[in-house]
């Protein structure tokens, strides 16, 4: 069939099943909105910025498991979607982006709006195109969408010249894709995966370290029965937080750079690190020469260019985790499960030492308290974003978490402003379940102009605006490293957030004891509208314990014990 | 890092397409890495391009730059040459009242020659391996030089 090239964006959507697509128009990209504008295929959530259009897409591939879509015009549309397309990297999310350009022939003329958006968005996309030729756009969104998906996903870019989303040609969308230069290696080597089983029997304290490639590869539930049949105890990255479930007996906490004692003890003794899906973030090893010293690493992962980055594997696997997990465990009753009883006695003597808890306050609320609050009243019913900053750690530290999917944060890029539009994606994938986004009196001004499309969109999306007066985690550090020199960090100049939300259409609600932060949370969950919820919290209150940045995981600064 | 950091040359094949050479350059700047040089020519009666790239690193950061290439998806392969040949070609100007015989010997020497004479300059070519052409170019400084051009190392797997 012979259509436009803004017709076929159109057509290929609807054929890639895509239901949502978040957006902002302008010059550029113009003939693709006309033709939205025209369909009933998909729905168009129109975000007020940019940024947040791709954020709100990162967050609905989270939640779903599809690939996400953002569109967007060129020059400072393109520009603004930047820090979504780089934050969407790091974390291996699949998105398509598709921005609009000037024209074929004032590409390189400094055109109005022109930017050289491949250029730019080349190392913080897995991939990208300049459609040059309509004849070669359903070929290039098919390839586009495969790609995000496949393999170690990550986002895509493409950039259509605002003449080529006008130029008519052939639409097939039938062919299948034909890349022989990108064949993602899925299926884990068999010999290996044998060895890895036969370390595992053989080992006295193994471990597993799981990471968001099982997330990603939809693997949790078999890794949930790898672990169970194996008695081996686990320890989950900040990006894997709801594979094991909070309760689940064999998991003993996240770990990390405020991981629990446990879990960072647990690593240093560990003999045998079994990593899944797991890339040996810095946040995570502490300093590399002392991470699981005395360990061998058996590391599964998709990415062969994660294995032995950083930490040299004795037992590299390269495939699909959830295709290795399943073979593992057809060859896992070679494992003895008992063996590793008293291994897990010793990690529970860790936990009894120094658990992971907070000192509660007569005084002020402690935001410890909010997070496990809403675990208490919300739970399993609730999807839960953060921003980035102390009030993430909490959640990742203290939310109960109980499946796969539940928690969205943004981890390797760490992006104030993230959270609030990607709880609106969240909400848009799942929209039976309460969409909360704990954030911070920082973060939560990066992006509340999104308070207009959850208004207009009726995206339910909760708030929870932890308020310290403060950028508490760099203030965190400038109490500890830097004397207590707190450098442009004191937020005490704030916008009332009851009224900024209310001048939105929003409702808002400012709490400062356990029984206001109740009555807030049920009457937001009833009223069924986008809510800010400002919780007044201690103002001084540090994320611990801590591994100082280029500390080993067993030095950890700890809670101080109360006196009792 | 503080591994041994020793000279590899990585050849490169890919897809013959927009932006494919900034992918990979990119990709050193961006990580980095070092290129020592870098030659770049279509493989005849295919859609594919050969790169040769100089670098050097530690066994580890070759390791990364190999898997790193590999990733990008116009990348088709990648080899990290153990046991090769290589070749690289210099190109000198030297002005025409220099001594012409000696310096003919001297590029013979160097599998190369005096390949134009002009009314001031003279023009002279090696081919050889890289380290040889380096020497070539020290020995040849007496006879000053104006210009000097090398190409780049290109090699193949015995």
């Amino acid at each position: 069939m012979q259509i436009s090239g803004a017709q076929m964006v159109i057509e290929a959507l609807t054929l890639e099943g895509v239901d949502t697509v978040f957006g902002y128009p302008g010059g550029a990209i113009m003939n693709v909105y006309d033709e939205i504008y025209k369909q009933d295929k998909f729905q168009h959530i129109l975000n007020r910025h940019e940024q947040a259009a791709v954020h709100a897409a990162e967050g609905y591939a989270k939640a779903s498991g599809k690939v996400g879509v953002a569109m967007i015009t060129s020059g400072p549309g393109f520009t603004n979607a930047v820090t979504g397309l780089a934050d969407a990297y790091m974390d291996s999310i699949p998105l398509v982006v598709i921005s609009g350009q000037v024209p074929m022939s004032l590409i390189g003329t400094d055109a109005f709006q022109e930017i050289d958006a491949v250029g730019i968005s080349r190392s913080c996309t897995k991939h990208n195109y300049l459609v040059t030729d309509a004849k070669d756009l359903p070929r290039i969104l098919k390839e586009a969408f495969y790609i995000a998906a496949s393999g170690r996903p990550g986002p895509v870019h493409v950039d259509i010249p605002k003449d080529v989303t006008a130029q008519i040609a052939e639409f097939d969308y039938s062919q299948p894709v034909k890349l022989e230069t990108y064949k993602p290696h899925t299926k884990g080597n068999p010999r290996q995966i044998k060895k890895a089983i036969e370390a595992m029997a053989d080992s006295k304290r193994p471990l597993f370290y799981l990471g968001g490639g099982i997330i990603n590869a939809n693997a949790a539930y078999e890794v949930r029965e790898l672990v169970h049949k194996t008695g081996i105890p686990a320890v989950e990255t900040f990006m894997a937080r709801g594979v094991l479930a909070h309760d689940d007996e064999h998991l003993i906490g996240m770990l990390g750079m405020h991981g629990s004692y446990a879990a960072n003890m647990a690593m240093s003794e560990t003999d045998l690190v079994i990593a899944l899906g797991a890339r040996f973030d810095d946040r995570v090893t502490g300093k590399l020469s002392e991470f699981a010293k005395n360990a061998a690493v058996i590391h599964v992962d998709i990415d062969p260019a994660s294995i032995s980055k950083l930490v040299n594997a004795d037992f590299p696997i390269v495939g699909d985790v959830k295709n290795v997990v399943n073979e593992m465990l057809e060859i896992s009753s070679k494992i003895d499960a008992s063996k590793f009883e008293s291994w897990r006695e010793t990690i529970n003597n860790f936990d009894d030492l120094h658990p992971l808890t907070y000192h509660e306050d007569s005084e002020k609320l402690k935001p410890q308290w909010v997070i496990e609050r809403v675990g208490e009243l919300l739970g399993d019913d609730a999807n839960i974003s953060t921003d980035v900053g102390q009030h993430q750690m909490w959640t990742a530290q203290f939310y109960p978490f109980s499946r796969p999917r539940q928690f969205i944060s943004s981890g390797g890029l760490g992006t104030m402003g993230f959270g609030f539009p990607a709880a609106l994606g969240v909400k848009a994938a799942a929209p039976q379940q309460t969409s909360v986004n704990f954030t911070g009196d920082g973060s939560i001004l990066m992006n509340c102009q999104e308070l207009m499309t959850a208004v207009e969109k009726k995206l339910p999306v909760i708030n929870i605006i932890l308020n310290n007066n403060y950028l508490g985690m760099v203030r965190q550090w400038q109490t500890l490293f830097y004397d207590k020199r707190h450098s442009e960090t004191d937020l005490s100049v704030q916008p009332d957030f009851v009224k900024l939300s209310e001048a939105f259409g929003g409702i808002g609600y400012r709490v400062s004891t356990k029984e206001e932060f109740d009555a807030a949370l049920k009457d937001a969950v009833e009223k069924n509208v986008v809510a800010f919820i400002e919780v007044i919290v201690h103002r001084l209150e540090n994320v611990m314990p801590m591994v100082p940045s280029g500390g080993s995981l067993f030095n950890m600064m700890l809670l101080e014990k109360k006196e009792k | 890092m503080t591994e041994n950091s020793e000279r590899r040359v990585i050849s490169v094949i890919v897809v013959n397409e927009a932006s494919v050479l900034s992918r990979i350059t990119d990709l050193f700047s961006g990580r980095g890495y070092n290129i020592t040089s870098l030659t770049v020519a279509p493989i005849p009666d295919s859609k594919y391009s050969r790169l040769t790239i100089a670098t050097s690193g530690s066994v580890r950061v070759i390791e990364q730059i190999t898997k790193q290439l590999h990733k990008l998806i116009p990348v088709l392969r990648v080899y990290e040459h153990a046991d090769l040949v290589e070749k690289e070609m210099a190109m000198v100007k030297f002005p025409i009242t220099e001594n012409l015989s000696d310096i003919n010997t001297l590029c013979e020497a160097y599998n190369g020659k005096i390949v134009n004479v002009g009314e001031n300059v003279i023009i002279a070519m090696v081919a050889d391996e890289p380290k040889r052409v380096e020497n070539f170019l020290k020995v040849i400084k007496r006879y000053n030089p104006k210009e000097i051009v090398r190409s780049g190392a290109v090699a193949l797997e015995r």
